[in-house]
């Protein structure tokens, strides 16, 4: 490209992208509004699938948000100082994430104008109050790490303050996959296993995630990626999805085990339509091994097989969250062991649920948010490595 | 108008002046006259009528965390008393026009009136309002 | 109401309370010696609960679930979205096929996996063991929902029209059985209670289960009773009998 002409180039890239992200998040809110002044009687949820499929959005983003903290984990609490330059740009990717996550779920909510008495009123055995004080302090963290990172007088302070966040990181994580673990009830999420499984995924989301947009800023400056980082991340991606995929593994198998899981675990992986489907195809099959190869095989080496693979990873964990959150619901609960049940309120029959636009609308502005704030974050600090500068926001004005 | 007359150019200043004064006279007026209510089922209030417009909302809470959080019933300010006195003598109801009750005086001071979106702005059949005002200590 | 009238009725409590304080005493009335004075807090003391006897319950009759629509305002549910507080669960045993049906109802347990997950603790319990849901500080999460063993709650998916003037619902909260609390506090029982008495099937008795002496206490004691999955140690206020 001119190498005069490129700032205005850029300017009017990011002028274009920002107003897409805009209008995406207009329509959410819009949906937003619609749901609030209807009420949830216009989404696909009910009384037996109360969570649907903006939950599956939020909880990616809340997951993978996380996970985008990795590569600054790593050059910072393992001092890797390969990763340093991307370090920035890793935890602006975790503000950003987290964002739209919680953006999500709080529009979701039947009153989400009494966010103040949620702020205000705290019942500190809950697991859901407990993450709510997670994400703000992880914001708050993140903040000081991105200052420490960026002014170069508080230098000193990038190795502790990332060591806080990494910490945080993984209580957070552990904190959301137990908004699950804890429910003793239902046969699909009573399990130890769901806080590590949970861990475990959000390496492999957070990292394809920021895979993406580390892909995404480079391609925006016309800029090709750092070959040795490249082989580095495909390593580590692979890594990580092997690793999501034994404990979603371990957490099926232990489910097996225990005689009174054995049914649910037929219906999600056998029987009950579409679960099975979107969990082998879907999560496993494109989701995994498909990845797995594109980021092995040494025939795949380059970028943009990186990051299919990255974007396939995502798919995947659409597909798995879709499973594990609404399939684990449809299933009716066992209040009678050892009978046959049956009433006008769930017992003893499978539940449906069919997304409505409204929703899935709410849901993508989530994913619009993030990719706004990631947007407008790297064209106003100078997040993005020297190497690839993106867009000089100065020059663009 | 009593100012009809005068020549066009001087009109105006003028005109403003008189809309301007009248506004503030009806405003003030308006303030002491209150808003015009329909007549009501009413009866004397659990308390002194100029707390109460002051700080109805107060008590309320108050006392709605008594009852929901305590099981303190009947409560001495509760919605439902409330409604009961204050119910339009004709419809038996708080909300409807400016000339209802809480309708009235909350569109007349422009304060957002949520209560009824959950609590019935009925009043009870006279037989079943055990949760009368003053009844309780 | 006019001053006469009042004194009328301030008179009235006290000469009723003063009858039953000298009927009571473990005469007549002894499911309700614990039923608190009127202003009185809900008292520890206290734990309310019931008794379902699958033997008496009918199959196919539903007049438990009627009345409590008719009590709360609630509209006929038809749709997955419609509330329910009480449900009838016809049950066949996988062993001897036997038949038996069931009101479903919150079981108002001791140990109430809602209250703890509740982010802004607007499911709570009551002194007297009355599980509700404050419903000016619930935000909507569904959380309450996703926790509770037995599908007792539901959300309020509309705009509401036709409330009670007891039973406040709106748009947007969650919600269950209360326990007919409004009538409990006066000293009532609950409308499910008296629908299936006036069915002629009695097969669901309201009391006291701390006070050894109450009917339910001592029909407890006597006769096999349940808790739903008891292996969840809520410890519910609905015993079950024939299970
Ligand atoms: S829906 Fe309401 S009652 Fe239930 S957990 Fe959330 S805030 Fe609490």
């Amino acid at each position: 490209m001119d190498e005069t002409r490129r700032p205005a180039a850029a300017a009017r890239a990011f002028w274009t992208l920002a107003a897409a992200g805009a209008a995406v998040l207009a329509l959410a809110l819009g949906a937003a509004h619609y749901m609030e002044l209807h009420g949830h009687v216009v989404t696909g949820m009910s009384n037996q699938v109360v969570w649907g499929l903006p939950h599956v959005f939020a909880i990616f983003l809340i997951v993978a948000a996380s996970g985008a903290l990795n590569v600054a984990s790593i050059a910072s609490v393992f001092g890797e100082a390969d990763y340093k330059p991307l370090s920035p740009l890793s935890v602006l990717l975790t503000v950003a994430l987290l964002a739209g996550g919680l953006l999500v779920l709080v529009l979701d909510l039947g009153r989400p104008e009494r966010l103040v008495v949620a702020a205000t009123h705290y019942n500190f055995r809950s697991i859901f109050a407990w993450n709510m004080i997670l994400y703000n302090g992880l914001f708050a963290i993140c903040a000081l790490y991105l200052w420490a990172l960026l002014e170069r007088r508080l230098a000193p302070l990038a190795k502790p303050v990332g060591l806080a966040a990494f910490a945080w990181r993984v209580i957070l994580t552990t904190g959301t996959g137990s908004i699950f673990g804890f429910l003793v009830a239902r046969q699909a999420y009573a399990s130890g296993v769901i806080a590590p499984l949970f861990i475990a995924l959000s390496l492999a989301w957070g990292l394809a995630a920021f895979h993406l947009a580390q892909a995404f800023f480079a391609r925006l400056a016309g800029e090709a990626m750092d070959a040795a980082m490249l082989v580095r991340v495909r390593r580590l991606l692979g890594i990580f999805v092997v690793a999501a995929l034994y404990f979603v593994a371990v957490h099926h198998l232990t489910n097996l085990y225990w005689a009174k899981q054995a049914a649910f675990e037929r219906f999600i992986l056998v029987g009950g339509a579409p679960y099975p489907a979107l969990f082998w195809i879907g999560f496993v099959g494109l989701g995994s091994l498909v990845p797995l190869a594109l980021l092995f095989h040494p025939r795949f080496a380059g970028a943009r097989a990186t990051s299919v693979a990255a974007a396939l990873v995502a798919l995947g964990a659409f597909a798995f969250l879709y499973v594990f959150i609404i399939g684990g619901q449809v299933f009716p609960l066992e209040i009678f062991p050892g009978y046959e049940a049956r009433s006008a309120f769930h017992d003893g029959r499978v539940g449906s649920y069919a997304p409505s636009l409204p929703e899935f609308l709410l849901g993508t502005g989530g994913l619009a948010a993030a990719f706004l704030v990631a947007l407008v974050g790297a064209r106003a600090l100078p997040i993005l490595p020297a190497a690839a500068p993106a867009i000089p926001a100065a020059a663009a004005k | 108008m009593a100012m009809a007359g005068f020549p066009r150019g001087s009109l105006r200043p003028a005109l403003a002046a008189a809309l301007l004064l009248g506004a503030v006279a009806a405003g003030a007026g308006a303030l002491a006259a209150g808003p015009s209510l329909d007549p009501a089922r009413a009866g004397p209030c659990v308390e002194d009528p100029k707390l109460m417009r002051r700080s109805h909302m107060d008590f309320l809470k108050h006392d709605r965390d008594d009852t929901v959080r305590r099981g303190i019933r009947p409560a001495k300010h509760s919605l439902a008393g409330c409604v009961d006195c204050h119910a339009n003598a004709k419809d038996g109801r708080v909300l409807g026009s400016d000339g209802h009750f809480c309708q009235g005086c909350h569109s007349y001071a422009a304060v957002k009136l949520d209560c009824f979106d959950c609590h019935a702005a009925t009043a009870r059949p006279a037989q079943t309002a055990s949760a009368v005002p003053g009844a309780a200590r | 109401m006019n001053p006469v009238d009042k004194r009328r009725r301030e008179f009235l409590g006290g000469a009723a309370a003063l009858a039953g304080a000298m009927i009571a005493p473990g005469v007549f009335l002894y499911d309700y010696a614990q039923a608190k004075a009127p202003g009185e807090p809900a008292s520890g003391k206290v734990r309310w609960g019931m008794l379902v006897d699958t033997t008496k319950c009918e199959s196919g009759c539903n007049d438990c679930v009627v009345a409590c629509n008719t009590e709360h305002g609630l509209p006929e549910a038809t749709r997955a979205t419609d509330a329910q507080w009480i449900r009838k669960v016809e049950l066949k045993d996988l062993r001897s096929g036997k038949a038996i049906s069931a009101p479903v109802m919150c079981q108002h347990c001791a140990e109430p996996p809602c209250v703890d997950v509740c982010p802004t603790g607007a499911s709570f319990k009551r002194e007297d063991g009355i599980v509700l849901v404050d419903r000016h500080t619930c935000i909507g999460c569904r959380y309450c929902m996703m926790a509770c063993p037995y599908n007792a709650r539901s959300f309020v998916h509309e705009p509401t029209t036709g409330q009670k003037p007891d039973v406040p619902r709106g748009k947007g909260c969650v919600e269950s059985c209360t326990l007919c609390v409004h009538k409990v506090d006066r000293g009532g029982t609950p409308s499910c209670v008296e629908a299936c008495a006036a069915a002629g099937h009695e097969a669901i008795l309201f009391g006291d289960l701390n006070d050894p002496q109450s009917e339910i206490s001592r029909r407890i004691a006597s006769v096999a009773t349940t808790q739903l999955r008891a292996d969840l140690r809520t410890d519910n206020g609905v015993r079950y009998r024939g299970l």
